[in-house]
């Protein structure tokens, strides 16, 4: 290939960091709008935070790397316990219990990975249900540091920064987790873009011909499982802090089910499908339940069947292809 | 100077099966070699005997004098053994330059960079456009693979391909499917394929083995029954019994 090649592909019009702004000021905008219109409801949307973290995490497994899994909020809890039993042995610093978090939740995620990504498919899905029963099971056993079935409780944080302590209107836990939000959304952002996160979204698409670029796919899957065990860590030690306990619920069949429902119902290998999925949800569940505490997991049961028939791919996929039909028609003009 | 890549008595049998049995070729630098042999004659077994994707009951392969037989498919790839696949296989659900820009960070040892830009770092940029154009496929850089017809997806497997600089470039069926007034792009691809790799190409289009191959091999029933110059083939009589005793039996069996 000696002869002089003139290339012709135009640059992307490209504005640094301009996607990254955009997540942040997006998230802070939303998260403006609770905080003044629905000040009543913090503690709630203290709480969707921090399950949105658990709903980013696994979209990073599922919907990045194709993993199917059923035994996610495995990370969740292990954050969580960890924050909290460090909270209650006298680490108190806000910042120090989302430290912990993630360190437990990247190890948890490590080790889930190692065991999880060597299989494929049926297996896999097992696998993972196994992962997460065994976690449940050994939070519940080893109640002398867990807490067992009446959940861990006395956890006390002190004040975040050393300034702002925590108020029974969840004003401060709140504004934390939507800081703590932002600055994992915008890292994200950049992640799955980066040279690691295309490759992760190309074995996804076929692993087969990865290898044949050269690409040891199991490294990769357990390395992206640690990212995702971070990711879910710090919603784990959040949910922790704000909350002041920690239960069994939070490494449940249930809650690992109910956020693959999220990300489905959102969007699978979108961070936004994975954020919208956790509002509408939990918004929907929230205010569902409220109405008709009986019957709500049949109007959550028939919203889905609804979605799955009308947007298989997630309610993200029409929005994105509105938004690029609306692009081309305004380049067009 | 040793060849890029050897074969050695390589055997493979499913169950009583014999699907390969003791091949031997060489491969040397420049090679423009055409693998050939009725359908069922076990040429992609053997190619992916030779990529590692099935392990050889008996026999080695050799690349630059280095034995390669256990190694993974992934470190042969960064040896500079690469193919492409008969019916594609490409990250579909990508655009055309992340899949080409995939298959150079990789073998530029960058992708496990976390937090920089990927497709658009510049030299990354300027690698993938040179392919896409030099293969005429730059106006599609930003479509997803999916989206594309199957002449041009035959294309991108060509464009991964020259993306990793192969040592040896094994073309499995690389017209196959291609609709006829498109095969010449194809081939036009191929004769433009740096002149210093070994390439080895399954086909079944005559036509394009005659076009393209300094050297044939022939394979029946999992042996190489010839190995020699394209218009020696033809005139073979082992060659012809091979071709002609398979389309009987095709015949017998409809």
């Amino acid at each position: 290939m000696s002869e002089i090649v003139v290339t012709h592909v135009p640059h992307k019009r490209n504005i640094p960091f301009g996607q990254e702004a955009a997540g942040a000021l997006s998230i802070i905008a939303l998260g403006a709008i609770g905080y003044f219109l629905y000040p009543d409801d913090l503690a709630f949307l203290t709480r969707l935070i921090g399950i949105a973290f658990l709903v980013l995490s696994l979209d990073l497994v599922t919907g990045y790397c194709g993993v199917a899994t059923l035994g996610h909020a495995a990370q969740f809890g292990v954050g969580a316990y960890a924050a909290g039993i460090a909270c209650v042995r006298g680490i108190t610093d806000p910042v120090a219990l989302l430290a912990v978090g993630v360190f437990a939740g990247t190890i948890m995620g490590l080790i889930s990975g190692a065991l999880i990504t060597r299989f494929r498919g049926l297996p896999q899905l097992v696998l993972s249900i196994a992962v997460g029963q065994l976690v449940a099971a050994l939070a519940n056993k080893l109640s002398w540091l867990t807490g067992g079935s009446d959940g861990l409780s006395g956890i006390t944080p002190g004040k975040v920064f050393g300034i702002f302590s925590f108020d029974m209107y969840s004003r401060t836990a709140f504004l934390f987790s939507l800081g703590v939000l932002v600055i994992v959304f915008v890292l994200l952002q950049r992640f799955v873009r980066s040279p690691f996160g295309l490759m992760c979204r190309g074995i996804k698409d076929d692993d087969l011909r990865a290898r044949m670029i050269g690409v040891s796919i199991y490294p990769r899957l357990v390395l992206m499982y640690g990212v995702a065990g971070a990711v879910a860590g710090v919603g784990g030690a959040l949910t922790a802090i704000s909350t002041g306990v920690v239960g069994l619920d939070s490494v449940s069949f249930e809650r690992s089910a109910e956020v693959l429902v999220m990300l489905v119902l959102g969007g699978a290998g979108h961070l936004w499908g994975a954020l919208a999925g956790t509002i509408i949800f939990m918004i929907f569940e929230h205010i569902v339940a409220a109405a008709n505490p009986f019957h709500w997991m049949t109007l959550v049961g028939l919203l889905l069947i609804l979605i799955v028939v009308f947007a298989p791919r997630g309610l993200i996929e029409p929005m994105l292809s509105l938004t690029s039909r609306l692009r081309r028609k305004g380049s067009a003009a | 100077m040793s060849d890029l890549l050897e074969a050695r008595g390589v055997s493979r049998s499913f169950g009583g099966l014999q699907v390969t049995c003791d091949v031997n070729f060489k491969l040397a630098a420049g090679d423009r070699v055409a693998l050939i042999g009725p359908n069922g004659a076990g040429k992609t077994t053997l190619v992916n005997l030779i990529t590692g994707d099935i392990v050889p009951s008996g026999g080695q392969f050799f690349m630059g004098g280095d034995e390669i037989t256990n190694l993974s498919i992934p470190d042969r790839v960064r040896r500079g053994l690469v193919r492409t696949f008969q019916t594609t296989r490409l990250f579909a659900n990508l655009t055309v330059a992340d899949n080409v820009a995939l298959a150079i960070m990789q073998r530029k040892r960058i992708t496990r960079r976390f937090f920089s830009r990927s497709t658009e770092l510049p030299e990354v940029r300027a690698e993938w456009s040179e392919i896409l154009s030099h293969l005429g496929l730059d106006h599609l850089a930003y479509r997803r693979v999916v989206e594309l017809a199957y002449g041009q997806q035959r294309l991108i497997e060509l464009a991964i391909g020259l993306a990793l600089h192969p040592k040896v470039l094994l073309l499995d069926e690389p017209a196959a499917g291609v609709p006829h007034d498109e095969a010449p792009k194809i081939l036009d691809a191929i004769n433009r394929l740096p002149a210093d790799i070994a390439v080895l190409m399954i086909e079944h289009d005559m036509d394009l083995v005659f076009k393209f191959a300094k050297r044939v091999l022939v394979l029946a029933a999992g042996r190489l029954i010839f190995e020699g110059s394209p218009d020696a083939v033809t005139a073979d009589h082992e060659v012809r019994r091979a071709y002609l005793g398979s389309y009987a039996d095709a015949r017998r069996a409809t």
